[in-house]
């Protein structure tokens, strides 16, 4: 289970930067950043090496934060390899509340990370697409 | 070539408004104590009987009645007469908890009516104006106020209530409105809808009378320049009727009270000592003839000054000075009076942290309230769409609250700006 920590950011200059200036300081590494936002605040998402880590550390500096289980998907890292994720979503009638791709580009592969309303449906549903999920350790996430 | 409504009034000698004072105080006591319970048991908890109260100079022996007393005694408890003698409520803006109701019998609508009656006359008004009322009508006292007074004047009344600036632009041209009756904002704001119109041309306005909140001297020039009128202030509040308390003369430096049927006094806010003529200090009204909801010694919570200086309007009663401020957190936005407490509750109940900061601003001319709120693990979720959801909720329930819209901002925890400790609470930017 990969699990992604979710951030409360106020649209204010200076807001991202303190967020990874505490990981930084912590030697927590991300794999993956994402922000949705209004005009006056966001939600910043990372996918990082030491999530319990990250967590600590950010609330210790007072930041709010929710842990959210995601689903990582293993595509081909070339034109049109996210297709066949969207043809399971599209035939088993799922909505993506969002998606974003990994740093992480390793042997011709790439990640997504997938959110949906069920993440066991999600997964059972890619997997019969043949699309490969990819887990804690080859990402490098303890 | 002043004009007056009642002149053998608002001319009589300073002795013949003192002889009325005297002998209205004296009967108003009696009926109070005879009537209102709730203030007899405060007389007698100071010892004071109706027998103390021989003359205006007696008056400090009574004791105060604030809005904490309104609301205790709401909604019959300082009732003084029994409601198949009254007519009609009004009310103030704001929640069950915070809302005034004051009762009126037809004679207190009769008396109201002729105080806002001297106001346009005062202004220039008479039987061959045609007067746009904006205020809003209802429960609010500033469209009924000046609608009964327009009457009695017998101008051409026409009842808009607020909003709608189009269908006020139509009639303030098709009719030919001469005078205009609403908050100084919406003046400002219909002032400026004219110029875009192009309408100037088509505009017979000469005067406006404008109130129920604070405006400066500022933008007193900007509406007189851009409705090309003379542009009058008007004071009053529902507990002691609405409008038509006091009034502008052409004189312009400040309110006439109608001191037959209100006496006036200043006190000093912290101590409640009454303060020698020209002090600054809170208002405090006594209802002299009011005989539904006949208030005695009610705090108005707003600081000024009385002056005794002859007008050159041949007016005699005692002019008060804009409101320079409250002695309470109160804030008077769009009209409507807003306590920061009202927004803490419903903080609290909706789930926020109590730590807020109340920002009001006057954006062309119209005033804008921001509440900032602080983000709380409680509120927080992954989905924007939840924290979006929840705050609209907030945004509906401040509505329901307050009476107004309120913006709500939603920040870090932990970053509303503490000094010394103590959070700053309001940030009022309005140049008033
Ligand atoms: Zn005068």
């Amino acid at each position: 289970m990969i699990h992604q920590i979710s951030i409360f950011l106020e649209n204010r200059a200076g807001q991202l930067a303190q967020v990874t200036r505490v990981l930084a300081d912590h030697s927590v590494d991300m794999r993956a950043i994402s922000i949705a936002e209004t005009s006056d605040y966001g939600v910043l998402r990372v996918i990082v090496d030491d999530a319990d880590k990250a967590t600590n550390v950010l609330l210790e500096n007072g930041f709010i934060l929710s842990k959210t289980p995601v689903t990582v998907v293993e595509v081909p890292d070339q034109a049109g390899g996210l297709s066949p994720v969207l043809e399971a979503l599209a035939e088993g009638n799922m909505d993506i509340e969002y998606m974003y791709s990994l740093f992480t580009h390793r042997d011709g592969k790439a990640y997504m990370v997938f959110r949906t309303a069920d993440e066991e449906k999600f997964k059972a549903l890619v997997t019969a697409h043949g699309v490969a999920l990819a887990g804690n350790e080859e990402l490098g996430i303890k | 070539m002043p004009n007056y409504y009642q002149p053998e009034i608002e001319t009589a000698s300073r002795e013949q408004i003192l002889a009325w004072q005297n002998e209205r105080l004296v009967k108003q006591v009696k009926h109070v104590w005879d009537n209102v319970p709730y203030y007899r048991a405060k007389m007698e908890e100071k010892g004071v009987t109706p027998e103390d109260i021989k003359s205006i100079a007696d008056l400090h022996k009574l004791p105060f009645l604030t809005k904490a007393d309104l609301r205790d005694a709401y909604p019959y408890g300082l009732l003084g007469m029994p409601l198949s003698e009254c007519v009609r409520i009004q009310s103030t803006s704001g929640t069950t908890g915070r809302r005034v109701v004051a009762f009126y019998t037809q004679h207190d609508v009769d008396l109201w009516e002729d105080c806002c009656a001297r106001a346009i006359v005062a202004a220039g008004g008479t039987k061959e104006d045609v007067v746009q009322v904006a205020y809003g009508y209802g429960l609010f006292t500033g469209g009924p106020g000046l609608n009964g007074g327009s009457h009695k004047v017998g101008c051409l009344t026409l009842p808009m209530s607020s909003g709608n600036t189009e269908r006020q632009l139509q009639f303030m041209t098709d009719l030919e409105t001469t005078i205009l009756c609403c908050t100084p904002s919406y003046a400002a704001y219909l002032g400026e809808s004219i110029a875009e119109a192009g309408l100037r041309d088509k505009i017979k306005l000469k005067a406006g009378i404008f109130g129920a909140e604070a405006w400066s001297e500022e933008m007193r020039r900007d509406i007189q320049n851009s409705l090309g009128i003379k542009a009058y202030d008007i004071y009053g509040l529902t507990e002691t009727s609405g409008p038509g308390v006091a009034y502008e003369c052409s004189e312009q430096t400040g309110m006439h009270i109608n001191e037959d049927h209100f006496l006036a006094e200043i006190i000093d806010p912290e101590t409640g000592e009454v303060l020698p003529e020209g002090s600054k200090g809170e208002l405090v009204f006594t209802s002299l003839t009011k005989e539904a909801f006949p208030l005695l010694r009610y705090r108005t919570r707003d600081i000024c000054v009385l002056t005794r200086k002859p007008c050159s309007c041949g007016r005699t009663h005692v002019k008060m000075s804009k409101p320079m401020g409250r002695s309470d957190d109160m804030l008077i936005i769009k009209g409507v009076n807003v306590f920061p407490s009202q927004i803490e509750t419903v903080l609290l109940e909706q789930g926020y942290p109590a730590n807020y900061q109340i920002i009001v601003d006057r954006v062309n001319h119209s005033d804008t309230l921001e509440v900032m709120v602080e983000m709380s693990p409680e509120k927080f979720s992954d989905s924007l769409a939840d924290i979006h959801d929840e705050e609209k909720k907030l945004v509906a329930a401040l509505k329901t609250m307050l009476g107004i819209y309120a913006k709500v901002r939603i920040v870090s925890p932990k970053s509303i700006t503490r000094s010394e400790g103590k959070a700053v609470r309001i940030i009022d930017k309005r140049k008033i």
